[in-house]
């Protein structure tokens, strides 16, 4: 122990010239220490470890020898450690310690031999409880070392400095106590925090590009790139200088005369003399734009005291000189300048168009609706809402005239209607009602031309059985357009209560057809009595239209007997009773061609509900019945087939087949009702019954498992999903899953995703040139990193991340 | 109201009064700046061609979604809104118009011949409205080929020809000394497939038999799914079996079990393969599924001839009630009903969406028959015999008909799609052309297990799978890893954390979460109250419309 610790001293001394007792190096020695003993390690580390573990074993082997062989051993091992430090000290220094101490030990060893030990003991190291690390040891604890002894010498030397004697003195002074030096563990402990601050701030300017390179779309590499395409001329040119005297001189003269040398633009004096204006014309356009200012001030000016005016008659009376005036214009202008008149015309249609649109004068604003509160009592604000109507009314009238009647009376006079307002009829947009009530009129007109034609050709000779039956079908056509019609007159005469308001046409022309209507609903009055259920009633008029159809196919569709059911087809069914009548007749001889649906005397369908069946199922037969008999729309054909189908042909001779095809419908229909149904039990899950009979009571024939047991043991599973084919009554749809697809869909959800609708919706965009422009595929199959063919990617300097620093600052600012 | 805009007027005086100072300043300043560009930007896009190419609904980015996902939203709205605007932008490359008839005043169109036509088109056009009497053998059946060049002819008694019918040029001809049922091109001009009384034959365009498939007997109908490479054929044994043309394999076969198969057609837009049926329902098949994936009843009667227009979404069906019928077949709902005099035989849709449709020996064709119900026909043609096929040449206005006296080719303007996409279907493509084609078509091929009624179903996730494994997750782990973790209240020291807070603090997280469901339910609640209120106001405006004015005077 004794030597180590010596030893210990030996390194700090190798290491540090200076004497290591005083604390006040201490700490700077420990730093030099931790640099030499690094140094050391860098040239013989390992002769130094090798001779430490040869020391080692050499102390425990021969502890018990004498001590004089120990002194020589300790001589060789200094030697040899000391041949060891050669390599760094200097090696004249070196050698004059090693003399003294070799003296010193040369006399140590003499005086030994006299049996002085005592002397000895003091010279060497103790092993003390406290031992520092410092390999200060505590030997000479008794003897104090005054700062004193140390530097009283320095009054002496002239060669200090007053002041540095005047500092030393004052620390002479002063009883303060310097801290004791911190541990090394400590030490290191916060050269470490102070170092990984450091490192740590230095790292985490690089966070922002990181952060940023991770979520760029795209990197490029090497960073720095030059802009690729065509570089400006100054730059390419800027190694290159005019040399020769020539070129010396021509640059001179341009540079003197401020012309352009690299761009051939216009020099800045070129470009400030055409800005420039002459001062006539700066003068008249100043006058311009004043005289334009005051033109504006004075209309504002009176823009401004017209609008103050709160006189209601004042305005009302402009209005009207207003109106007058133009008028006048107007009237003068159909005279000189017709295209003018005829767009000023245009412009006025234009308006009425918006009045109609907008509901401005409809009584339908604020004002009017607190009108109409007071209107009650005031007859002054009846009277307003009256005028406001007027002016509504005024401005929603078609103006008539003298360039627009004549056309109309041309238009009236053509018999045949363009084939537009005919194209818009048959179109029955119903949800319009604008179209609906404002071709009324034409319609009529139609129709009833349209009957006397099929009157004067019934009288003649049938010529062409195609033409004929265009005729019959629109004949029925107009019939039910009629209908419609004459509903919609109705409503309005119902409703308006005012003479005008009702077309006069519509009143007197069609009285027959306004029988129609009046029997046809007490007719349905009739049936709502006998039957109030609404399912029937439904039914009712589903079956009304399915059979007024069959019946008008019944007419068209045969056309190779002409004449005999032509005209049956020509009889107008104006009442319940003649469509069950025509259906009877057509039926009653089983030729008949297309007769699939029974009278509606047999209301309830045989094959779609068993009669008593559930309500829900009935219902349901009957969807799909009005889903079949959906109404048609019976196309003209303007050339009727010469040649049958085979096909056809055969099934017409064979009339069983023709009887098969009539009434196929029903079985059809029931059919199909029948597979539904089928699918749809096969889809619901089945109750599965572990009911055991004879358990926890009597078993044997005829007895029956108890209510409790049974709802114990009876294990029902929760309803399977809605089927996509609920609300499609003709219409089965597979339930079955496609398993085939679901091997290439994906079947979880990949990372940053939460739901499946983002997913899908990023997924469902396509990529491929196909269904994209070039650009756009190229845009969005842009690889994630770009390299350069052959260019070294260096790791980023700090000149970057600086760079990049003061561009993100330009940008954030800007 | 004149009031009113004076008013306006005047307040813009006072504005621009102020504004006069500044704007002398401005304009001295503008008067030394160069020339600013009049037209800023990109050159404006019509909101209706934006529109038009219009891919999806545009997806919300969530507030508080993690940042990549934020970043990846926000890319793909990007790039989808570049794709949309530039494919807008990119529309006028499209630069012819489709062909259209117009009758004089009080004409109809269906009355204009068609050789009054062929007089007044030019002379290419013209010669496309020809007649090939071909008496021979029997009634004929037609196919163009997908680029629109070539014409397969194959006549119910034996006879085979394939023409390239622009140049009038004859590549082959052949009879095969059997009946033919029908005859379908290939996915190229090369070769074809003929329906013959017994088995499948296919030829190559010198009419050299390649294949006799003895696997499909009783063939009467065929379709070829060009992307799929797939023949898809109709047998009198209720079979529907699908042959892989590229490989040679039967991909699948599947027993209808509705007795004979005469009516079939594909859905160009999923390759679905619609069949009509005697009792009158058209089912769909694909051929992954050995049950019919829908089936519709359409008619009373039978069902005569199906046709599904080129978006897939009209199928038109005509039965032997004579009955014309168009259904939305994304949604199966009836649209329009029509009620054809004699009943159609065959229908077939243009890539216009132009029906055609032949009722004995007249082939007439109507334009737009889903939208606005219509009348009469917009075109109508009498051929010398009854009409046994119809098909619409690709990029042609010219229409096909097969009938008992040979072939005729119709003119019928407005068919045919005027702008060609070259890289798939190229009608002026050179050998070598086509040659890089079929590489790239093969490439390309779409395999048979993709088909499917919804051809984005591809991209969805597979919801019960995920399911499926999500329940194994939860089993597996014990727990539920995407559940919401329950709160547990902090521990609290100097005896905060007694039983009661606990429970206090417990209760205020739940209030919290109910108070924001609550809030949600309440504001869902409140836009279906605004909405039906806007929608009863609507209404109610359109009863008001219809009623008078005064009428709010009779109590």
């Amino acid at each position: 122990m004794k030597k180590e610790g010596k030893k210990k001293l030996f390194y700090g001394s190798a290491g540090n010239y200076s004497v290591t007792t005083i604390s006040l190096t201490a700490h700077a020695c420990t730093g030099q220490f931790v640099v030499d003993k690094f140094n050391m390690a860098k040239v013989s580390k390992k002769k130094v470890n090798k001779k430490n573990l040869k020391k080692s074993f050499e102390l425990t082997d021969e502890s018990a020898t004498v001590n004089e062989h120990v002194v020589y051993d300790d001589d060789e091992e200094e030697q040899e450690l000391n041949e060891a430090d050669e390599n760094i000290t200097s090696e004249e220094e070196e050698y004059g310690c090693e003399d003294d101490r070799k003296r010193q030990k040369l006399l140590e060893a003499i005086s030994a031999l006299g049996g002085k030990r005592k002397k000895r003991l003091g010279e060497r190291s103790e092993a003390a409880v406290q031992m520092s690390e410092f390999t200060v040891n505590a030997e000479g604890e008794g003897d104090k070392i005054d700062l004193s002894d140390l530097i009283g010498t320095m009054d002496k030397t002239p060669a200090i400095s007053a002041k540095t004697k005047n500092r030393l003195r004052k620390l002479q002074k002063s009883k303060k106590t310097i801290e004791c030096p911190l541990s090394k563990q400590e030490t290191e402990r916060i050269q470490r925090d102070v170092a990984f601050q450091k490192a740590a701030t230095e790292v985490s300017r690089w966070d922002g590009i990181i952060k940023q390179n991770q979520r760029a779309e795209q990197l490029v590499f090497p960073v720095n790139q030059e802009p690729s395409g065509p570089k400006p001329m100054e730059r390419v040119v800027t190694s290159w200088k005019a040399q020769t005297p020539l070129e010396q001189e021509i640059f001179a003269l341009l540079s003197a005369n401020k012309q352009p040398i690299t761009d051939p633009i216009l020099t800045p004096t070129e470009t400030a003399s055409l800005k420039a204006m002459s001062l006539e014309e700066a003068k008249i356009r100043r006058a311009e734009l004043q005289k334009a200012r005051a033109l504006q001030s004075y209309y504002e000016a009176k823009a401004r005291r017209e609008r103050k005016i709160k006189s209601k008659k004042y305005h009302k009376v402009h209005n009207k000189d207003k109106r007058k005036v133009f008028l006048k214009q107007f009237d003068e202008m159909v005279k000189t300048d017709p295209a003018a008149a005829l767009e000023e015309l245009n412009k006025m249609e234009l308006a009425r168009m918006q009045e109609r649109m907008s509901l401005k004068h409809q009584n339908s604003g604020k004002w009017a609706k607190s009108k109409a509160v007071m209107a009650k009592y005031d007859e002054g604000a009846r009277k307003a809402m009256q005028q406001q109507l007027e002016v509504n009314k005024e401005l929603t009238q078609k103006l008539i005239t003298s360039l627009n009647n004549e056309e109309e009376e041309e238009g009236v006079d053509v018999e045949v209607m363009p084939d537009f307002v005919n194209d818009a009829e048959q179109g029955l947009d119903s949800s319009n009602p604008w179209m609906r009530g404002k071709l009324s009129e034409d319609h009529t007109e139609k129709e009833i031309s349209d009957i006397v034609d099929l009157s004067a050709e019934g009288a003649g000779v049938a010529e062409n059985t195609a033409e004929e039956e265009e005729d019959t079908e629109k004949v029925e056509e107009t019939e039910e357009e009629a209908l419609l019609r004459e509903f919609d007159s109705r409503r309005k005469l119902r409703q308006a209560q005012e003479a005008d308001v009702v077309p006069v046409i519509g009143v007197d022309g069609e009285e027959e057809e306004e029988e129609v209507v009046v029997e046809n609903k007490s007719a349905a009055e009739e049936l709502d009595a006998s039957d109030k259920e609404a399912e029937e009633l439904t039914e009712f008029t589903s079956l009304f239209r399915g059979i007024a159809e069959q019946a008008e196919a019944a007419a068209d569709a045969s056309p190779s007997d002409t004449k005999t059911q032509l005209d049956e087809g020509l009889m107008r069914i104006k009442t319940l009773e003649d469509v069950e009548l025509l259906s009877q007749e057509e039926s009653a001889p089983e030729i008949a061609s297309v007769q699939p649906q029974p009278s509606p005397a047999t209301e309830n369908l045989p094959h779609a509900t068993q009669q008593g069946g559930k309500n829900r199922k009935r219902k349901r037969g009957i969807e799909l019945k009005e889903v079949l008999t959906k109404e048609t729309k019976v196309i003209q054909v303007p050339l009727a087939p010469t040649v049958e189908d085979k096909e056809d042909s055969d099934e017409n001779l064979d009339q069983r087949g023709l009887i098969k095809e009539a009434f196929a419908g029903d079985d059809v229909i029931s059919d199909f009702l029948r597979d539904k149904r089928k699918q749809e039990d096969a889809g619901k899950p089945k109750v599965v019954d572990l009911t055991l009979p004879g358990w926890g009571e009597w078993g044997g024939m005829g007895l029956k498992v108890s209510r409790n047991k049974r709802r114990r043991f009876r294990i029902k599973t929760a309803p399977p999903p809605p089927r996509k084919d609920e609300r499609l009554p003709s219409v089965i749809i597979s339930e079955r899953k496609n398993s085939s697809i679901s091997l290439h869909q994906v079947n979880s959800l990949p990372f940053p995703f939460e739901n499946h609708s983002q997913f899908e919706s990023i997924i469902c965009s396509p990529v491929g040139r196909t269904w994209n422009t070039e650009r756009t595929v190229k845009r969005v199959t842009k690889p994630k990193v770009v390299t350069r063919l052959g260019a070294i990617i260096e790791p980023m300097a700090r000149e970057e991340l600086m760079r990049d620093k003061n561009h993100g600052s330009a940008g954030n600012a800007k | 109201n004149k009031g009113d805009k004076d008013g306006e007027r005047s307040e813009e005086a006072l504005q621009h009064k102020e504004q006069k100072p500044q704007k002398t300043r401005k304009r001295t300043r503008e008067g030394d700046e160069i020339k600013l560009d009049p037209f800023p930007g990109p050159a404006p896009i019509p909101e209706d061609r934006v529109q038009k190419f219009k891919r999806k609904e545009k997806t919300k980015t969530p507030h508080h979604a993690h940042y990549k996902l934020r970043d990846m939203i926000v890319r793909s709205e990007e790039a989808s809104e570049m794709a949309q605007k530039q494919a807008a932008r990119f529309d006028i490359l499209l630069p012819e118009d489709a062909g259209f008839l117009e009758g004089d005043e009080d004409e109809d169109t269906c009355t204009i011949s068609q050789e009054d036509i062929a007089l007044d088109v030019d002379i290419t056009s013209g010669a496309k409205y020809f007649n090939l009497k071909l008496s021979q053998f029997g009634p004929y059946r037609v196919d163009y080929s997908k680029t629109g060049r070539h014409l397969l002819l194959g006549g119910r008694r034996g006879h085979v020809a394939c023409i390239d019918w622009q140049s009038k040029q004859l590549m082959c001809e052949i009879n095969v000394m059997e009946s033919v049922n029908d005859v379908k091109w290939l996915h190229s001009e090369a070769m074809y497939a003929v329906a013959q009384k017994k088995w499948l034959h296919i030829y190559d365009s010198n009419g050299i038999e390649l294949h006799c498939i003895r696997k499909f007997n009783d063939v009467l109908r065929m379709q070829f799914l060009p992307y799929h490479f797939l023949l898809a054929t109709a047998s009198a044994t209720s079979f529907l079996q699908y042959l892989d043309v590229s490989v040679g394999k039967e991909v699948a076969a599947i027993c209808t079990k509705t007795g004979r198969l005469d009516v079939m057609c594909q859905n160009p837009y999923n390759a679905i393969i619609h069949l009509g049926h005697p009792n009158g329902t058209v089912t769909l098949w694909s051929p992954n599924q050995k049950e019919a994936l829908v089936k519709m009843l359409c008619h009373q009667g039978g069902v005569r001839s199906v046709t599904v227009d080129k978006t897939g979404t009209y199928m038109v069906t005509s039965g032997m009630d004579k009955k014309l019928k168009v259904y939305d077949i994304r949604a199966f709902k009836p649209l329009k009903s029509y009620f054809l005099p004699a009943g159609a035989s065959c229908l077939s849709l243009s890539q216009r969406g132009l029906l055609s449709a032949a009722t004995g020996d007249v082939v007439q064709v109507y334009r737009d028959v889903w939208n606005t119900p219509v009348s009469k026909p917009y075109m109508a043609h009498r051929v010398r015999g009854t009409v046994w096929g119809l098909h619409f040449c690709p990029f042609e206005d010219v229409l096909g008909v097969g009938h008992g006296e040979g072939f005729t080719s119709m003119l019928v303007p407005g068919a045919g799609e005027p702008n060609f996409d070259g890289l798939d279907a190229n009608p002026y493509r050179s050998a070598k052309q086509r040659q890089e084609w079929e590489v790239k078509a093969l490439l390309e091929k779409i395999q048979p297990e993709l088909i499917s009624l919804d051809p984005s179903e591809l991209g969805q996730v597979d919801q019960a799978t995920f399911e499926q494994r999500h329940q194994d997750r939860v089993q597996a782990l014990g727990f539920d890893p995407l559940a919401r973790q329950k709160f547990v209240p902090k521990f609290k020291k100097k005896g905060r954390s007694s039983a009661g807070g606990v429970e206090r603090r417990k209760k205020q997280v739940a209030h919290e979460d109910q108070r924001e469901i609550i809030r949600k339910t309440v504001e869902d609640k409140m836009k279906m109250d605004k909405e039906r209120k806007e929608r009863e106001e609507k209404k109610k405006a359109m009863l008001t419309s219809q009623r008078s004015a005064l009428d709010r005077f009779k109590i």
